[in-house]
């Protein structure tokens, strides 16, 4: 084994005989845009609503709850699909969360939410891991596209008047409030049912 | 005879086709269309929008479900979450401004009082409706009784 590194090693560090430097550049430079370009293509590709709801999982629970919802049929037509809300905008933090994508590959192959009892069993625990991580962020996913400073309280309604202006005043942030504004919430059977809204359903860890 | 007979089909002919030839009102018969032609297009509903959030509406009978004056699309009301109550339950009606779900809705069949919402009078959209800005379809004078509305 040391033997076949040492070899590439030595084959690496001599100089090109027979290629010129300026081919050599420019064969590096084409490869590393090819390499770059596709790179990005496949992040991309994993980064549209398709490919999320390629998994059954997906497809059968959240994204048909999602389709009653706003975001996904509205008045204007302007849309949220799963990278929108579940996956950042800016690129180190996106690749950071395509890395801890893979764990969501690894429970794709352990069947961990397969049929729909299991992902109901687990639907609390990846809510709260979602709001856990929303919250940490300020809800930053939500900011893509709503902005609190640009609300145009003439045209909202009285409760969300009340709510928004008591709400950021208080500090709060989007997932605060608006939990289950895609997905359907889940059974709290152990707790109040109305406990969507209060501080005490996504305490960490629980 | 065969005069006769033939005169008689003509008869008969000749009313068929007055009945059934002129083509548009047949007088005993309405469909939901009205008295439109079949062959005539007909004017679509109105799309309503619903109210928009407003204070709360007076009642027009004491034991009336209050409307609900607010757009409620969207929410929804199932075996595993109600949405209703999320603003309207005691535990959280102070910090939603809203009017708090009623005593007697925690109350079972036999008038025992339950911990938390009866199964009776969980749907709230069985009794409690949101508006929408449509005249009504007969006008009257009705005025709730002297004890709602103070008059």
């Amino acid at each position: 084994m040391m033997n076949f590194i040492k070899k590439i090693w030595a084959a690496l560090k001599q100089p090109s005989a027979k290629y010129s430097l300026g081919a050599l550049l420019v064969v590096g430079f084409v490869a590393g845009i090819i390499f770059w370009g596709g790179f990005n293509t496949a992040m991309e590709v994993s980064n549209t609503e398709t490919f999320c709801i390629s998994c059954h999982e997906m497809e059968e629970n959240v994204y048909i709850e999602y389709k009653d919802t706003i975001h996904y049929s509205n008045r204007t037509g302007v849309r949220a699909t799963c990278p929108d809300c579940h996956v950042p905008k800016d690129w180190v933090h996106k690749v950071a969360r395509k890395i801890k994508a893979s764990n969501e590959l690894y429970h794709k192959a352990m069947g961990s939410v397969d049929t729909p009892e299991k992902f109901e069993a687990k639907r609390l625990k990846l809510a709260r891991n979602v709001w856990r991580v929303m919250k940490e962020t300020d809800s930053r996913e939500c900011r893509n596209c709503h902005d609190y400073d640009s609300m145009d309280y003439v045209k909202q309604g009285r409760r969300a008047v009340q709510q928004h202006i008591k709400g950021f005043d208080g500090g709060e942030t989007c997932i605060d409030c608006h939990k289950g504004i895609a997905h359907s919430l889940p059974a709290m059977y152990e707790v109040d049912p109305t406990a969507a809204m209060s501080a005490m359903a996504d305490v960490e860890g629980k | 005879m065969n005069m006769r007979k033939a005169l008689g089909l003509a008869l008969l002919y000749g009313a068929a086709l007055f009945t059934f030839g002129s083509g548009s009102v047949v007088a005993d018969v309405q469909s939901l269309r009205g008295m439109q032609d079949i062959d005539s297009v007909s004017n679509p509903a109105v799309i309503q929008h619903w109210q928009e959030d407003k204070e709360p509406i007076q009642r027009d009978y004491v034991q009336q479900p209050p409307l609900v004056p607010h757009a409620i699309e969207g929410y929804k009301v199932n075996l595993k979450f109600n949405k209703c109550l999320t603003c309207h339950s005691w535990a959280n009606y102070k910090k939603a401004k809203a009017t708090k779900i009623s005593q007697t809705h925690f109350e079972d069949r036999e008038g025992e009082v339950l911990a938390n919402v009866s199964a009776r009078r969980y749907f709230c959209t069985q009794c409690h409706v949101p508006q929408v800005d449509a005249s009504p379809l007969v006008e009257n004078e009705f005025q709730p009784v002297q004890a709602i509305t103070g008059q």
